[in-house]
């Protein structure tokens, strides 16, 4: 006979394998990897709608979306839902990197749920992901690409992490800041990796997605930040208290005309947007080429746009068959700049940079004057005679 | 807006000549030469001037910074730690730096603790790269930074004195 104490220890153990039971799902109930993508139309066959793709004459050739592999930069609003998608459509192999947790202050986005909090956010996406559609090979990083140490990794993956041991196929960036979107700039302007960067603008109602081939479209360097302009009024955008808004519904919208670009290219159907932002507000979604700026401070961007015009140049002239209208970066206009607010006449003038010639509704966030505005002519003398270890002692001892 | 006394602290502070990041060998050398004298010399400005207000370090390579700020609000002295690392394309790029211990405690701060930075200064460091360093992010990022929200942060009653008191604010 059973003692109360066992029962309630039983009990006890039981509660707790009904609570890691819920949070994973058991064996039987994961599908069986699939080996071949069927277009048999089956309510057990996950790839029967997109396989009708082929049947329709949209996509040539559906299957070979297994063959892809995309890296995905940043996996929050946009990241997240972005790997989903690719998920769902049956990509080949997917990395994601990310260093972030998930924590309650994501939930008014998509993907991530409550019981996640805590969990990092690759971790948490890979596990939710596998189980959407075990046929996809995860691969995830759980660190911050622009330190030094992280950085080599990242390109080693990137140029590596493809599904024969390649370079990736594809790299999105839906990464929430400048810095991060500069690093990936450096990474693929390097290796010669085509990339789509993407973003959400910091009051949530306008995003963009920009596709960038190095040394045949702008990279990322080569105009200041473009923004798409709302027509707002500057004032009431005051970012009182409040780093960041963010809503779902744009989220969403970027990440889905990311993959769909992202498919588009992969699996060669369709037209291949080089720019398509979003301004939420009046529902305008501005469109454009822009070539690369040669006077760019990359300088693998240069170097990239000196291949592309020898590659070009030796290239058998093809029938032209539609003339795409190009719009050439660096070009002098006065073009409506959108100056930051509370800016003085000093600062004014010293913003009068080049602006890049844009489609109606984008704009630069900011000029970069040539050269560079003069605060003071006080340089510092960089031959000094102390060493480094002299310095930080000396730094030290204040 | 940059203030006429944030321009007067910019205006001390020397510029670099050298534009190298930490993947540049020997360029970043020369870099983080240039930057350790700006910071020497924009510390003993601050001691002169009674304004005395950081201290920062970072490890050999010069890649990782670490240090402390303080903010005196009613003669009371708040101290903070902060710490950043210098980006791959540092300086197109500028550090962002973090009060990691005041990580959740105010809206204008992103992941892991990193100051919320005003919409001026992406520009202004854009414009002048190379120049800028680290010592023009502190006293463009982090300066303003702790004037607008220490005093409301005590004001809410997020932190107080004793608590940083404790946190060995008072030896410096
Ligand atoms: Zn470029």
């Amino acid at each position: 006979m059973e003692t109360i104490e066992s029962l309630k220890k039983r009990v006890q153990d039981l509660e707790a394998k009904l609570a890691e039971a819920s949070k994973t799902i058991t064996p039987q109930q994961m599908r069986e990897k699939i080996g071949q993508m069927s277009s048999e139309v089956v309510d057990s066959n996950p790839y029967s709608r997109l396989m009708a793709l082929k049947r329709m004459g949209i996509v040539d050739n559906y299957e070979r979306i297994r063959d892809f592999t995309v890296a995905v930069v940043g996996v929050g609003g946009v990241g997240s839902v972005t790997a989903e998608m690719l998920t769902r459509c049956g990509i080949g192999k997917l990395l994601m990197f990310d260093y972030d947790k998930v924590e309650l202050a994501n939930m008014n986005r998509l993907f991530y749920q409550p019981h996640q909090a805590g969990l990092s956010k690759v971790e948490a996406a890979e596990r939710t992901l596998r189980e959407i559609n075990p046929d996809v090979e995860f691969e995830v990083h759980n660190y911050n690409i622009t330190t030094m140490e992280n950085f080599q990794h990242f390109m080693k993956r990137i140029s590596e992490g493809g599904l024969t041991g390649g370079p990736v196929d594809l790299v999105l960036s839906c990464v929430d800041n400048f810095e991060a979107r500069m690093a990936i700039n450096t990474a693929c302007n390097e290796m010669g990796q085509t990339w789509i960067e993407s973003g959400v603008s910091e009051n949530a109602v306008s995003g963009h997605i920009q596709l960038i081939i190095p040394g045949e479209t702008s990279c990322f360097a080569c105009a200041p930040p473009l923004v798409v302009a709302t027509n707002t009024d500057e004032k009431t955008l005051k970012r009182e208290g409040v780093c960041a808004a963010s809503l779902p519904t744009t989220m969403a919208v970027v990440a889905g005309f990311l993959v769909q670009n992202t498919l588009k290219y992969l699996l060669g159907f369709g037209q291949v947007t080089h720019y398509l932002g979003y301004n939420a507000l009046q529902d305008f979604f501005p469109t454009m080429a822009m070539k690369p700026n040669p006077q760019c401070d990359e300088n693998h961007c240069l170097r990239r746009q000196k291949l592309y015009k020898e590659q070009e140049a030796a290239r058998p002239k093809e029938v032209v068959v539609e003339k795409k209208e190009e719009i050439i970066v660096h070009e002098e206009n006065d073009w409506g700049i959108e100056l930051m607010s509370e800016t003085t006449e000093d600062e004014l003038k010293a913003a009068e940079g080049e602006v890049p010639v844009l489609t109606e509704g984008v704009t630069v966030a900011y000029t970069k004057p040539e050269p560079p505005a003069q605060i003071q002519d006080e340089e510092i003398s960089s031959t000094t005679e102390q060493s480094l270890e002299e310095l930080m002692k000396q730094m030290k001892g204040l | 807006m940059v203030d006429e006394a944030t321009k007067r602290t910019l205006a001390q502070i020397p510029l670099h000549k050298t534009k190298a990041g930490p993947r540049d060998g020997e360029l970043w050398v020369q870099r983080l030469k240039e930057e350790y004298q700006t910071l020497i010399k924009y510390v003993q400005n601050n001691k002169e001037a009674d304004n005395d207000w950081f201290r920062l370090e970072s490890n050999t390579e010069g890649t990782r910074w670490f240090g402390k700020c303080w903010y005196i609000h009613e003669l009371l002295k708040y101290q903070f730690d902060i710490e950043f690392d210098i980006p791959v394309t540092y300086p197109t790029t500028a550090p962002e730096i973090a009060i990691p211990e005041l990580d959740g405690k105010t809206a204008k701060m992103y992941r892991g603790g990193k100051i919320c930075l005003t919409d001026h200064f992406k520009p202004l460091w854009a414009r002048n790269v190379p120049k800028f360093g680290i010592g023009h992010a502190m006293a463009l990022g982090l300066g303003p930074w702790l004037a607008v929200e220490i005093p409301d942060l005590i004001q809410k009653g997020v932190i107080s004195h004793a608590e940083r008191a404790m946190n060995g604010a008072e030896d410096t």
